[in-house]
């Protein structure tokens, strides 16, 4: 195939980038780097800096990095018991772990905010087995709760991947070469997965900073994170420039990430995107 | 006779049912350059696992200078494996992965460096101490994961097919360089190979197995000039198989016509399979030869011609240096010494291997 037909072939990919993916950029910027009148400012950018923006923004950090390591120590483990399951049952564990994902994730954090509920079935179950009830609806643990459920298939995806790539002969060589369990995880298996490992904390990382979601339902609209704030400025107080200049430090943030696992990941080795 | 180091007693595996070794005794000794050969399935390679000790026999005992290690993990053996394919540590510069093993064990920094030096040295690649295993080339990457094994001074190294992903010149010249390896260490090399060729080239003692079981031990030339069944001429070279009877003591018959040959021992008049190599066949005028065929193909292959000749219904496979164009009538000869006489299959599974091949 010639490099002309190739180009029309990708034609209506590079229209669908230019109308949903680069202009919406463009108009982010642009509103958020002008005031009501249209007027260059920096105004908006540098209301991060005001206590209840930075607030939100610290705490959506620390919570989404509290999840991605949370997401991390369960995923990994896992990731490695499925490596070493046969087919059969393997196919029946990794069905168990995308089944939900088949669900609407809206329906899922709402379940959680039904099971979770102060009189919801959790607690019902609790008190009718005499025990204490479980009281984190509405505080940080449900949205750390809501975030790891929703986004640990993320990670234990890439992990999966970059642990099925490694060779079996490769372990078997760090063994025949006198490293026991302990020695191979830490000197073959583990630095072999660090791409997959990147991979599986931006695709963690990034969607739980920048989540309203789970925030809104499980946080009870009390804890307010980076997310809620921008989804507020759009939608009730219809601020979009300051909204957009929001949404601009949070992409500093994202940028950021990339950049590490970049990094990282120079063959792209983990990557599933 | 170098003493016995490894000693496999009645080793028997199945996987999943199915029998891989059943009942296998080998002695393997010091010093030497000891092949398992076979096609695949035959059990070779689950030999060299269960001696590594990543595989656990069903039965029987692996003996290591007098001492069962049958159940000893593989970190705890005093031998190292070359793998099938490198099975290099691609996050670790060369020289990491050949310190790979001394830094498990400990050894000082300056040990380890001037091991470092010499194994490069020994493999060929000296100063690529600090490239990447991806940047080598196939040959390049094998070395290395020999250079790998031997700085811990095993005393038995294991190759699992470790020229089998490279191309012909090279791993002719890799074989050399094991011979070399094999000398100037001093030490046991098991190998596992399918290559007939690899085998007779490098080995001291090859060991061809099929289904499970040993069909023959014995030297290179005495596995290529004595094969004990059909399986093991056909798996060795090629070679021209045929149904005859022994008459008597240095006499038998093929096709009608006595043949006058060298064994002795097999009794009177009883069914034998005869083995002929294709070079050995003498071709001449068909006054001259003890059969008469028909030349039906011939093919140049560099060093000799490849002829198809038709006698009494039968298609001789010929090497000869002579050519004889394709409905040439000629003669067929063999010398006496060139006539390998072996007793019927006796069971079943080797008639069913013979045909298999």
């Amino acid at each position: 195939m010639n490099s002309t037909k190739k180009k029309l072939l990708g034609t209506p990919y590079f229209i669908w980038s230019a109308i949903f993916i680069v202009v919406p950029l463009c108009m982010v910027f642009y509103y958020g780097l002008t005031d009501k009148s249209g007027a260059f400012t920096m105004e908006n950018i540098l209301s991060i800096a005001t206590p209840e923006h930075s607030k939100a923004l610290w705490l959506a950090l620390l919570l989404s990095l509290i999840s991605t390591v949370i997401c991390l120590l369960l995923a990994y483990p896992l990731a490695m018991i499925l490596c070493k399951m046969n087919v059969n049952q393997h196919s029946f564990i990794v069905l168990i772990f995308i089944l939900p994902m088949w669900m609407n994730f809206l329906l899922r954090t709402l379940a959680w905010q039904t099971l979770l509920e102060k009189t919801g079935v959790i607690n019902s179950i609790l008190t009718f087995l005499h025990l204490p009830t479980l009281n984190i609806i509405n505080t940080p643990y449900a949205i750390v709760l809501g975030m790891v459920y929703n986004f640990l298939p993320f990670m234990v995806l890439p992990i999966y991947n970059a642990l099925s790539k490694i060779d079996v002969n490769v372990i078997n060589a760090a063994r025949d070469l006198g490293a026991n369990e302990l020695q191979v995880f830490l000197k073959v298996t583990l630095p072999l997965t660090v791409p997959g490992i990147i991979s599986g904390i931006t695709m963690v990382f990034i969607p739980a900073l920048t989540t309203f979601v789970i925030s809104n339902l499980l946080g009870g609209s009390k804890i307010l994170l980076i997310g809620n704030v921008v989804e507020q400025e759009f939608t009730q107080a219809s601020n979009w420039h300051l909204g957009s200049g929001l949404s601009i430090v949070l992409m500093l943030f994202i940028i950021l990430n990339m950049v590490i696992s970049a990094v990282f990941d120079k063959d792209g080795e983990g990557s599933v995107l | 006779m170098n003493k016995i180091l490894i000693d496999l007693q009645h080793i028997s595996k199945s996987f999943d049912g199915q029998m891989v070794l059943d009942d296998l005794n080998l002695y393997i000794r010091e010093n030497e350059f000891l092949t398992l050969l076979g096609p695949s399935g035959c059990g070779k390679t689950t030999t060299l696992r269960i001696l590594g000790g990543f595989e656990t026999p069903d039965q029987g005992k692996v003996i290591f200078d007098g001492a069962d290690i049958t159940k000893m993990p593989p970190n705890k053996r005093q031998l190292n494996t070359v793998f099938q394919k490198y099975a290099l540590f691609t996050h670790m510069t060369i020289a990491e992965n050949i310190a790979f093993g001394l830094k498990i064990k400990n050894k000082p920094k300056t040990y380890i460096d001037d091991k470092i030096k010499y194994a490069l040295k020994l493999v060929n690649l000296e100063g690529y101490e600090n490239r990447m295993p991806d940047s080598l080339s196939g040959g390049q990457q094998q070395r290395i994961a020999i250079a790998r094994a031997i700085v811990n001074e095993p005393k038995v190294l294991l190759l699992d097919e470790p020229l089998g992903a490279l191309d012909l010149k090279l791993r002719q010249d890799m074989q050399y360089e094991l011979i070399r390896l094999k000398n100037e260490l001093g030490i046991t090399f098991i190998y596992v190979t399918h290559d007939q060729e690899e085998a007779l080239t490098m080995s001291d003692t090859i060991v061809v197995m099929n289904q499970g079981y040993i069909q023959q031990i014995g030297s290179p030339e005495k596995i290529y000039n004595e094969p004990e069944n059909a399986f093991v001429a056909d798996f060795i070279g090629d070679s021209n198989i045929i149904g005859g009877t022994m008459i008597e003591d240095k006499l038998v018959e093929i096709f009608g016509t006595k043949f006058p040959c060298v064994d002795t021992g097999f009794g009177h008049n009883k069914p034998v399979d005869v083995v002929i190599r294709p070079e050995d066949v003498i071709l001449s005028s068909p006054v001259n030869g003890k059969l008469k065929g028909i030349v039906t193909h011939l093919i140049f292959k560099g060093v000799h011609y490849e002829m198809e000749v038709t006698a009494n219904g039968y298609e001789w496979l010929v090497h000869s240096t002579g050519m004889f164009p394709v409905g040439t009538e000629v003669g067929i000869d063999v010398d006496p010494y060139n006539i390998q006489i072996m007793n019927k299959p006796a069971s079943e599974d080797e008639e069913a291997a013979k045909i298999d091949e």
